[in-house]
């Protein structure tokens, strides 16, 4: 609670020292000085020598308090009387806190009523402590930064400083962030392949993911084979969606560029757009609903007897349709990057639209529709909630399209659903195939982006 | 700046007769781009024999005009052409003329070179493939060596056909591009400010180029470089502000203009 107050206590010393740097400012102003820099910057500048460092200092602080509080708790008499097994102690503690806090009237366990004032009075010393430094921090930064105040100081080019130190934190996050998601999924992957062989898990062909829990019970043993999601997975992303969104998406391309009329085109290209907005949960519904029976009948009728109605074909159509956008609007791009220059060469010698289009237009917007399918076939095999919907749960290695296959998300979602141990090949197995799944993404983007840009260069 | 300019030498060995039967004539011809009006009253004459230029200052039409001869306008949305204009006596604006067979006919080099990202033989081979002009393999080769010969090319690059168009010099670009107009056997070739993307010496062999075209091929060619129409002509039109101020045998319109107007601009007064 205190620490709010500190917090809050800060970030007015920042505003109220802004405001007194930009007087002063001002102030030399007035006296005739022409300023290095406006009054703002002044201001901003020590605003952020009050604010930043003392912030800093109050989000150290909360997570070492936490520890000190806990510290002092057990050092009490009643805290040293807490019993030594750690899930035991830390119920309590938690209990402690909550009372503490308010959040809750009594706990199950006697001594953490007890406990509570002691808790409640660590926690507001320690607060108080960090609080003050915090304030004294935001005072002393504010104080220094106020004497640098003068005609030449440069504090234009100090905030930019400050600004770019801001720009490349916000970015290193999100770096950081996917870092992080590598590693966490490496070290359960890593648990996993200690109890799975490497070699099985990419080069086996059977999936059957289970692990005993007695020696002699039925389907004790499991296999991790990942070949036949990876098949499923391409099959249904890679090959029946691309076969849809393909030929649509860059037919569309076509027309939207070269022969829509601009109030036409005004109109489709945001309409095909709002594909791209709809929840995949809701291609989902219609996949599973609508056309897997469609599929499925069309299936029986032409005498294909093992017609699914969880039918590969009914996933891979209606995640096609999701991804035409996609196809479409890159293909779009890179057609309307091809100089005019070249139609009107074209169309100059003779050429008819669908023969410039065809000849000219196309080879040389093609790096970039390649790029464009390649970010879209990334973006299908990655793609869970149709599958888990429409997709089976039969890992089939099967070319039959009215079949059910299985992909490496629709099993990830059904390893880690329910109930679980946490430490089965069984659920550490989901781990293993999202970070083969998140490679084999990787790979794409990385080589689509590299065709775009190369494609970019060849008309700069 | 005021310089002399020495009109085309070829021209004094002409008999001073009148011209024949034009190629292309073009009566009253004005192009609308909406409600407003970028060009008006153009009459004009293009000989199979001779190289008529279009001179005067930027904005002042020649461009579009150029444009109307072979009918590039219509990909222009919202441009309208009126006037009549005739290649061989047929009205190439008339519904029955098909502009595919017109532009087959009538070539154009643009302003800055637009060699297509293939091969320089691919490029050369684009337009008879189109229309069909080679039946064989060995008659597509035939075509694309004469064509390159022509546009004065074939020695720079006959060792390297399969290299990319992109990858040749601006000026060979530029000849790449003559060369494959002339590989679908035009009647006319127009060239916009062919020239005007070109560093001088490219510019030179350009000219020279089209003095060996001439005779073979009615030449159109636009220009805003005054010495290069006097240079490359024999028949020039001066355009100012989307009108033809005059037009006649460039002798005439460099040393003896009629209109005041032509007058100023080719003594540097204005442009």
């Amino acid at each position: 609670m205190t620490l709010s107050i500190a917090l809050v206590a800060v970030l007015l010393l920042a505003f109220a020292a802004g405001l007194f740097a930009r007087r002063r400012a001002v102030g030399l102003r007035g006296g005739g000085a022409r300023l290095n820099s406006l009054p703002g910057y002044h201001a901003f500048y020590v605003a952020l020598w009050a604010a930043l460092p003392a912030l800093l200092l109050l989000a150290i602080w909360t997570p070492v308090q936490t520890g000190l509080i806990e510290q002092s708790v057990l050092s009490s008499p009643v805290g040293q009387k807490l019993p030594a097994f750690d899930l035991a102690r830390d119920t309590i503690l938690t209990e402690a806190r909550e009372i503490a806090a308010g959040d809750r009237e009594a706990g199950f366990n006697a001594e953490s009523s007890e406990l509570a004032p002691i808790y409640d009075a660590a926690t507001s010393r320690y607060a108080a402590v960090g609080g003050s430094i915090a304030i004294v921090f935001a005072l002393l930064g504010a104080f220094l930064s106020m004497r640098r105040i003068g005609v030449d100081f440069r504090a234009r080019s100090s905030v930019e400083r400050w600004v770019m130190g801001l720009l490349v934190a916000a970015s290193l996050i999100a770096i950081l962030t996917t870092l992080g998601i590598v590693l966490s999924l490496l070290f359960e992957s890593l648990r996993f392949f200690q109890q799975v062989p490497i070699t099985e898990f990419l080069f086996g062909t059977t999936w059957s993911p289970q692990t005993a829990i007695r020696a002699d019970q039925a389907g004790s043993s499991g296999a991790f084979g990942s070949i036949p999601l990876f098949w499923g997975t391409a099959f249904i992303g890679a090959i029946i969606a691309m076969i849809v969104a393909i030929p649509l998406g860059l037919m569309s391309a076509i027309f939207l560029t070269q022969y829509s009329p601009p109030k036409l085109r005004a109109w489709l290209k945001p309409m095909l757009e709002i594909l791209a907005g709809v929840p995949t949960v809701v291609y989902g519904y219609f996949a599973a609903l609508t056309v897997a029976p469609v599929i499925r009948d069309f299936g029986i009728a032409i005498g294909v007897s093992s017609a699914s109605s969880e039918s590969a074909l009914a996933a891979g159509l209606v995640m096609g349709i999701m991804i035409i956008p996609f196809v479409s609007s890159m293909a779009d791009d890179s057609i309307a990057a091809v100089p005019q220059a070249m139609r009107d060469g074209s169309l100059a010698l003779g050429a008819t639209k669908s023969e410039t289009i065809k000849k000219v237009l196309l080879p040389a917007a093609l790096p970039g529709v390649v790029g464009g399918v390649l970010l879209a076939v990334s973006r299908a095999i990655g793609e869970t909630m149709i599958v888990v919907m429409a997709a089976g749960l039969a890992a089939n290695m099967t070319i039959n399209p009215f079949e059910s296959v299985t992909t490496v998300t629709t099993q990830i979602v059904q390893l880690l659903t329910g109930d679980q141990e946490f430490d089965s090949a069984k659920t550490l197995a989901a781990f293993a195939l999202g970070l083969l799944l998140f490679v084999i993404t990787l790979i794409l983007n990385l080589i689509a982006l590299r065709v775009v840009r190369k494609y970019r260069e060849a008309y700069e | 700046m005021i310089e002399t300019i020495v009109p085309n030498p070829t021209e004094s060995d002409e008999p001073s007769v009148v011209d024949g039967p034009a190629k292309m004539s073009a009566r009253k011809v004005g192009v609308f781009y909406g409600e407003k009006q970028a060009l008006k009253d153009v009459s004009v004459d293009i000989h199979d024999d001779k190289v008529t230029a279009f001179i005067g200052p930027s904005g002042c039409g020649k461009s579009t005009f150029l444009r109307c001869l072979n009918r590039m306008n219509d990909t222009i949305a919202g441009a309208r052409v009126v006037g009549d204009i005739e290649l061989d006596g047929d009205d190439i604006y008339a519904s029955r003329m098909d502009v595919v067979q017109l532009r087959a006919r009538v070539g154009m080099v643009f302003q800055k070179p637009n060699p297509f990202p293939k091969s320089i033989y691919e490029n050369v081979a684009y337009g008879p493939r189109i229309h069909g002009l080679a039946e064989k393999k060995d008659d597509l080769d035939g075509i694309v060596e004469k064509s390159l010969k022509r546009a004065g090319l074939w020695e720079e690059v006959k060792d390297r056909l399969q290299e990319s168009g992109t990858a040749l010099s601006g000026g060979q670009q530029q000849r790449l591009c003559i060369a494959r107009a002339i590989a679908v056997d035009p009647e006319v070739i127009l060239m916009d400010e062919p020239c005007s993307a070109l560093d001088p010496i490219a510019t030179a062999k350009i000219e020279e180029l089209i003095h060996e075209l001439r005779g073979r091929y009615a030449i159109a060619i636009v220009t805003h470089n005054m010495q290069q129409a006097a240079r490359v002509s024999q028949r020039t039109a001066f355009f100012h502000l989307g009108e033809m101020v005059e037009y006649g045998r460039t002798k005439d319109i460099f040393t003896n203009p009629v209109q005041q107007r032509t007058q100023d601009y080719i003594t540097g007064r204005y442009g």
